[in-house]
């Protein structure tokens, strides 16, 4: 039964994905005075592009074939371990904050190599910048994530909600550094304005795009719906850590409907405040993305550091 | 006293009305005619002289402004402009078709590389001493031996059925550790034109970029042998599909000068006002593209919105959005109503109040201002050197506007500002084309006020054979040169149509280096050279 629930909500995840970036394109039109497309239009987009028959290069290796299904199944793992609608899954049990990150790191070296695999400028830009900004992003997230373990005990995110719900709602220094920290890893890691623009037809200018700009049909859609996943992983994650309320503690089909609801609603608010943030500032230049991440870093450290001073001695 | 007359004396020697083949001085050793191409010095050469008399107008401060080259019988007549200011002459030489060869003036002149360079490809004349002779124009259309603007060569071309690449093009290469090549485009994932850059970055750091244009060829001078002037005018008004008025006032220009044809007043005021307006339309354009390459959209959407209203103002009143064919020679095709002209004034008041709004918000964004100040830093001295004209070189305090300093009907019934700024980065670029905008409003007004009752076309006269006229005109990427000549019966003989981007591209690999590569979009919005009136 707990299997299930577990296999019924990575299911949900893989399949609300879309819709997230759906609404969150809704957005940024409203703000841009523009009409916005549905929000099923991901959807389609998928559809269209599993439809179509992928043109590989000549000179691609078994690996640029492959890697769309790596990062996908990868990033699907890395959400099986995220709790999105209910707490004390096998899943999450089993596995926790630091392997997500590790399957993460799997997907972009798997990203990474496909970018290069196929020998053009552009992959290998966009692959050498995704690690320059990934290695600077990582260590980041580790420290906003440690902050928030260190206040719970553990590094099993499940158990870490759990105990954020027992003790109710308590204004911890420590967590707001780990929120704005991961807030800032978040945006960087998902390829959004000011630091990567997904919506570009720039190749210069790409980071993720650039390392994908080889690929098409279905192997696209894999890949575009693995980055919405991604989208959606760190949305989930910000929502349920810092304010998990909502999320079922019990497998009742009304607890599990609340939690769903709970979610939705989470994560359409998140998506209108990324939004609005998007469509206030422009992108930033390439090298002022160390000083931004390094700013991530310097907030979860700071987090850490007030809660070894402010929090742990209680 | 303009500065020909100075130079004359001081280099050539003033000739003598009187006996014109006769030299006084000679110092530069030709024969210098001053035979006038209606309003601009003609001076005939020799050949040999052509490279020391660039070196002295170098000296002198003389811009280099356009190169053309013809053929008649045997010989071949090479063309160059200078200009100094506000006043142009055209130095002319002819070489003897058996041996095409000339002395370059790329030595002294960087902005005439290209420009001989097409010359040597689309003519066969060789440029002693060019500093780079490779292909520019030709990519592999063509066998070695062709030359498409010889009279022998026939207008439909001779196409082989699938082009070959042009592969083997000789970049600048780089070497040494770290150092790698970016090779972009010719075809971009944008809807843009196409045109190659090739790069040599050390990490993301631009060590030098090298543009490979041409891939937009249509033969334009070819094709314009043998025209009609309304067809011409129609011709000249597609060279670049946003300057359509600014070109097509230039070539019809050259040949109301050839044909000692003067247009009704009304006429040129219309004109004056379809300028402006396309100004207007192409600035808005441009900023709203320079926001969205540093991915502020917000701005592009803005100034996306502002321009499509109008240009359906430009549909409603003019008949075409873009305005293409409203100006023909001898006039304009369309007349403005009174209550067109209120349409337009209304339409004036709308944009700035709106242009004021979003300006506020664009001010006071310190990430836009991050992304655009000090990037893409031109200097004054090298827009000086490479003769920059328009936005770009007056964002680089390169005071100069055809309108104002060179003046022709109807900007000569005005008062206006040159927009002026000197910081020579990708804000001042944008801040220029602002401050054009609210002086192009205003210029509106004036003509609207002013415009005089009357015709808006004369009757054309048949120009006789051999009658030659330059049109110069300031379109919104900056002066347009459009030299004509006539053949016989009303058609054409030579048409060349100088793009402001011919002059403007070389000064995009200057000003990128020491950029990161991820800011070069930026940098190429902030200029937006045309690739098609570059390629012809």
């Amino acid at each position: 039964m707990n299997w299930l629930i577990a296999i019924l909500q990575t299911t949900l995840f893989v399949a609300l994905a879309p819709l997230l970036a759906g609404w969150l394109k809704r957005c940024k039109c409203y703000l841009q005075n523009r009409k916005a497309p549905s929000v099923l239009q991901p959807y389609r987009d998928l559809l269209k592009l599993t439809n179509k028959q992928p043109v590989v290069s000549e000179q691609a290796s078994w690996l640029f074939i492959k890697a769309p299904y790596i990062i996908f199944s990868a990033t699907i793992l890395a959400a099986s371990v995220v709790p999105l609608i209910a707490v004390d899954l096998p899943t999450s049990a089993s596995a926790d904050v630091i392997v997500m990150v590790g399957f993460f790191a799997f997907a972009r070296f798997f990203l990474a190599l496909a970018g290069l695999d196929v020998g053009t400028a552009f992959g290998g830009m966009g692959s050498s910048r995704e690690m320059t900004i990934s290695s600077l992003a990582e260590p980041a997230m580790l420290m906003a994530v440690f902050t928030i373990t260190m206040t719970a005990s553990t590094t099993n995110l499940s158990w870490a909600i759990s105990h954020v719900l027992e003790q109710g709602l308590v204004l911890r220094p420590s967590f707001v550094f780990a929120l704005f920290a991961l807030i800032l890893v978040a945006v960087a890691e998902t390829g959004r304005i000011p630091v990567d623009n997904p919506t570009t037809h720039l190749e210069l200018t790409m980071i993720h795009e650039a390392m994908i700009l080889e690929y098409s049909g279905r192997h696209l859609a894999l890949i575009e719906w693995a980055s919405q996943l991604k989208l959606m992983l760190y949305g989930v994650l910000i929502a349920n850590i810092f304010l998990p309320w909502g999320i079922a503690q019990s497998f009742t089909p009304q607890a599990l409907g609340y939690g769903l609801l709970a979610i939705i609603g989470k994560l359409a608010v998140l998506a209108i405040i990324l939004a609005i943030a998007e469509t206030l500032v422009a992108k930033m230049r390439l090298f002022r993305v160390q000083e931004y991440l390094g700013f991530a870093y310097l907030l979860g450290l700071l987090g850490m550091l007030s809660h070894i001073i402010l929090e742990a001695s209680r | 006293m303009n500065w020909t007359t100075i130079f004359l004396t001081q280099h050539v020697g003033w000739i003598d009305p009187e006996m014109p083949d006769k030299p006084i001085g000679d110092y530069i050793g030709g024969v210098a005619h001053h035979s006038p191409l209606n309003n601009v010095a003609v001076w005939q050469i020799e050949d040999k002289h052509w490279q020391q008399f660039a070196i002295t107008a170098v000296a002198e401060n003389l811009r280099w402004v356009a190169g053309w080259a013809e053929q008649a019988n045997e010989q071949f007549i090479v063309n160059a402009s200078f200009e100094k200011n506000g006043v142009y002459m055209v130095l002319r030489t002819a070489i003897n078709a058996s041996k095409p060869e000339l002395p370059s003036q790329a030595t002294v002149y960087p902005a005439a590389n290209r420009s001989e360079r097409h010359t040597q490809d689309m003519f066969g004349i060789h440029f002693i001493g060019h500093p780079d002779n490779r292909r520019w124009t030709r990519h592999q259309a063509w066998d070695k031996h062709q030359y498409p603007l010889r009279k022998d060569f026939p207008v439909q071309g001779e196409p082989a059925e699938i082009t070959p690449p042009d592969m083997h093009y000789d970049f600048v290469k780089g070497y040494g550790a770290g150092v790698y090549e970016i090779p972009v485009g010719p075809v971009h994932a944008g809807i843009i034109e196409p045109g190659h850059f090739r790069f040599q970055a050390v990490g993301e750091l631009i060590l030098n970029l090298e543009e490979r244009l041409g891939y937009v060829h249509k033969g334009i001078e070819k094709i314009a042998e043998g025209r009609t002037p309304e067809s011409l005018a129609r011709l000249a008004g597609r060279i670049s599909g946003d300057t359509t008025v600014g070109h097509c006032w230039a070539a019809c220009m050259a040949m109301e000068q050839a044909a000692g044809v003067e247009i009704p007043s009304r006429a040129a005021f219309i004109r004056g006002i379809l300028a402006e307006r396309e100004r207007i339309a192409n600035h808005l354009g441009d900023m709203g593209a320079i926001c969205n390459d540093v991915a502020f959209t917000f701005a592009q959407m803005q100034f996306t919105r502002l321009r499509e209203l109008w240009l359906r103002t430009h549909a409603s009143v003019f008949g075409h959005r873009l305005l293409m064919d409203v100006i023909i020679p001898t006039g304009v095709s369309r007349d403005v109503s009174e209550q067109s002209c209120e349409l337009l004034k209304k339409d004036s008041v709308m944009l700035r109040k709106e242009l004021a709004d979003i300006m506020t918000a664009i001010d006071l964004n310190s990430s836009l201002e991050d992304r655009l100040y000090t990037a893409g830093y031109l200097s004054p001295d090298i827009a000086a050197a490479f003769g920059t004209v328009g936005y770009v070189g007056r964002a680089s305090g390169q005071n100069f506007d055809v309108r104002r300093d060179a003046t022709y009907p109807p900007y000569d019934q005005v008062t206006f500002k040159v927009a002026l700024e000197d910081q020579g980065d990708i804000a001042s670029r944008f801040w220029v084309r602002h401050k054009e905008i609210n002086a192009s409003l205003k210029l509106i007004e004036q003509f609207i006020q002013l415009l005089p009752e009357g015709e808006i076309s004369t009757p054309w006269t048949t120009p006789t054979i051999d009658s030659e006229g330059l049109g110069i005109v300031d379109g919104f990427r900056g002066e347009i040169i459009s030299y004509v000549r006539f053949d016989t019966d009303n058609k054409i003989a030579r048409f060349y149509p100088r793009d402001p981007s011919i002059v403007n591209w070389p000064v995009l690999e200057k000003l990128v280096l020491n950029n990161i590569v991820p800011d070069f979009p930026v940098c190429n919005k902030s200029l937006n050279g045309s690739y098609s009136g570059n390629d012809l």
